[in-house]
């Protein structure tokens, strides 16, 4: 990974299982930092039609391998780096991101791909400053995805595989897996363990505080009137 | 009596490299080397002698084929995101295609592998050891056969058969020259070098392709005979 810091912003990834509630806390921290009046910016993963298109296709088609499923998520990742991220970065920006990396290491490693040849895949990428992993029981993140959306996606569940024919059955075993993953990622990388099943509201406080305790926020006022 | 392929680094997972039996024949060089022609001429004179032939090469993925050749005409995407595009559209090959077809005895000609995005890349900026580990998953080809064109020549067969140069191939969106034939010239010296560096650490036949297409084709038939010969001991071929 490449340790320089040639840029001036800060990378903030939040990582954790579906149904984790990641995604509503890095909204809550945008619109904090928004409201300070920072310069501030969001991204997601699998944003490009580009990947969307492509697993279409390998699906209906059943083209898709671990490998290729790697490496189209990495090209699209690569897009969205080097346009977005690391422009970003480079300007000055808090830049937050909904999954980063260590959803490919998480995913491609059950799905088989040698680990440090995906390491190096993602070699070009910066290391966040923070990666605020929000962690909760298996049986919680299930319970808070199959109450709320009973639609699950092929790949999501990991239909590919082959862990059981039932879209549900395979989504258990898969995210069981993820999640053995994401904390043996826990161990290897400096993430921030959030404890997921407390209240939106008490998370939130946290990572604030996280945050506003780690980064000079000063440094990052806008210099464009709004 | 087959030899056991392999691949240059640790196999991609859930790929049975077992019982391949085929031959993988690799041809790579510059556009206007004579390449797709001689490509065209071994699949003639192996099917002709009964061996079934399968051929591979760039942009042809069922996967995302399509979706790269649209970027390469719009000239939007970085140029990591397209060697990680490229890589894609190499591995569906190999997975969906090439090892099936080994699998089924084909010989496999490609026309271009790994080695011509690695040296586009390199050029473009990107660190050999990361294109080197981005294609270690890769099966080692029986023979690689390297098409190897003076400036000159090259000039002569492009604006002959094109009747003029090619953004890519002329390398424009380097910003070497602003003029097309200077950049073109610069450009191919420069893929040239890392073919030259490729060459010596994955082992290329080098042939000397300034010469008629009736004597490349005679060497290229000889080299290609004593491959499969070596691999198919009891089999007779013209």
């Amino acid at each position: 990974m490449s340790p320089r810091r040639r840029d001036a912003g800060v990378l903030i990834a939040v990582e954790g299982l579906d149904g984790s509630g990641k995604s509503t806390q890095i909204h809550l921290l945008h619109e904090w930092l928004y409201g300070l009046r920072l310069r501030v910016h969001f991204t997601e993963w699998n944003s490009s039609s580009l990947v969307r298109d492509a697993t279409r296709r390998g699906k209906k088609k059943q083209l898709l391998t671990p490998t290729t499923f790697s490496l189209i998520h990495a090209t699209d990742f690569a897009d969205r780096y080097e346009r977005q991220i690391l422009p970003m970065l480079r300007g000055g920006y808090i830049v937050l991101c909904d999954r980063y990396i260590f959803t490919s290491f998480v995913r491609d490693a059950v799905r088989g791909c040698d680990t440090d040849w995906v390491r190096r895949l993602y070699g070009f990428a910066r290391m966040p400053d923070f990666t605020l992993y929000f962690r909760l029981p298996l049986e919680t993140a299930l319970g808070r995805i199959l109450e709320g959306r009973p639609s699950l996606k092929y790949f999501e569940a990991g239909m590919d595989l082959g862990l059981s024919n039932d879209l549900t059955e395979s989504f258990r075993i898969f995210q069981g897996r993820i999640m053995e993953q994401y904390d043996r990622l826990a161990d290897e990388f400096p993430f921030t363990t959030i404890d997921a099943t407390r209240n939106v509201y008490d998370q939130q406080q946290d990572v604030r505080r996280i945050i506003g305790e780690g980064v000079d926020l000063s440094q990052y006022r806008t210099r464009v009137p709004r | 009596m087959t030899k056991a392929k392999r691949c240059f680094g640790t196999p991609p997972p859930g790929l049975d490299l077992s019982r391949l039996t085929g031959a993988l024949i690799v041809i790579e060089g510059p556009d206007s080397s004579g390449r797709s022609t001689h490509v065209g001429l071994l699949a003639e004179w192996l099917e002709q002698n009964g061996y079934p032939v399968v051929q591979i090469g760039l942009k042809r993925s069922r996967l995302v084929g399509n979706e790269l050749e649209a970027a390469k005409e719009g000239n939007v995407l970085s140029p990591r995101t397209m060697s990680l595009f490229y890589a894609t559209d190499f591995y569906d090959q190999l997975e969906n295609t090439m090892v099936p077809a080994l699998r089924a005895g084909s010989v496999v000609l490609a026309d271009r592998y790994t080695f011509t995005p690695m040296a586009r890349d390199v050029v473009r900026g990107a660190d050999a050891v990361w294109l080197d580990s981005l294609y270690s998953k890769a099966l080692v080809p029986d023979a690689v056969f390297y098409l190897q064109v003076s400036d000159r020549t090259l000039v002569d067969r492009t604006l002959a058969s094109h009747g003029g140069l090619d953004y890519w191939e002329s390398g424009m969106d380097l910003g070497l020259e602003r003029d097309w034939f200077g950049s073109f010239i610069k450009y191919q010296r420069r893929i040239r070098a890392e073919f030259h560096k490729l060459h010596k650490r994955y082992d290329f036949s080098i042939v000397n392709a300034n010469r008629s297409i009736d004597t490349i084709h005679a060497e290229l038939k000889d080299r290609v005979r004593r491959v499969l010969q070596s691999i198919h001991p009891n089999q007779s071929i013209s």
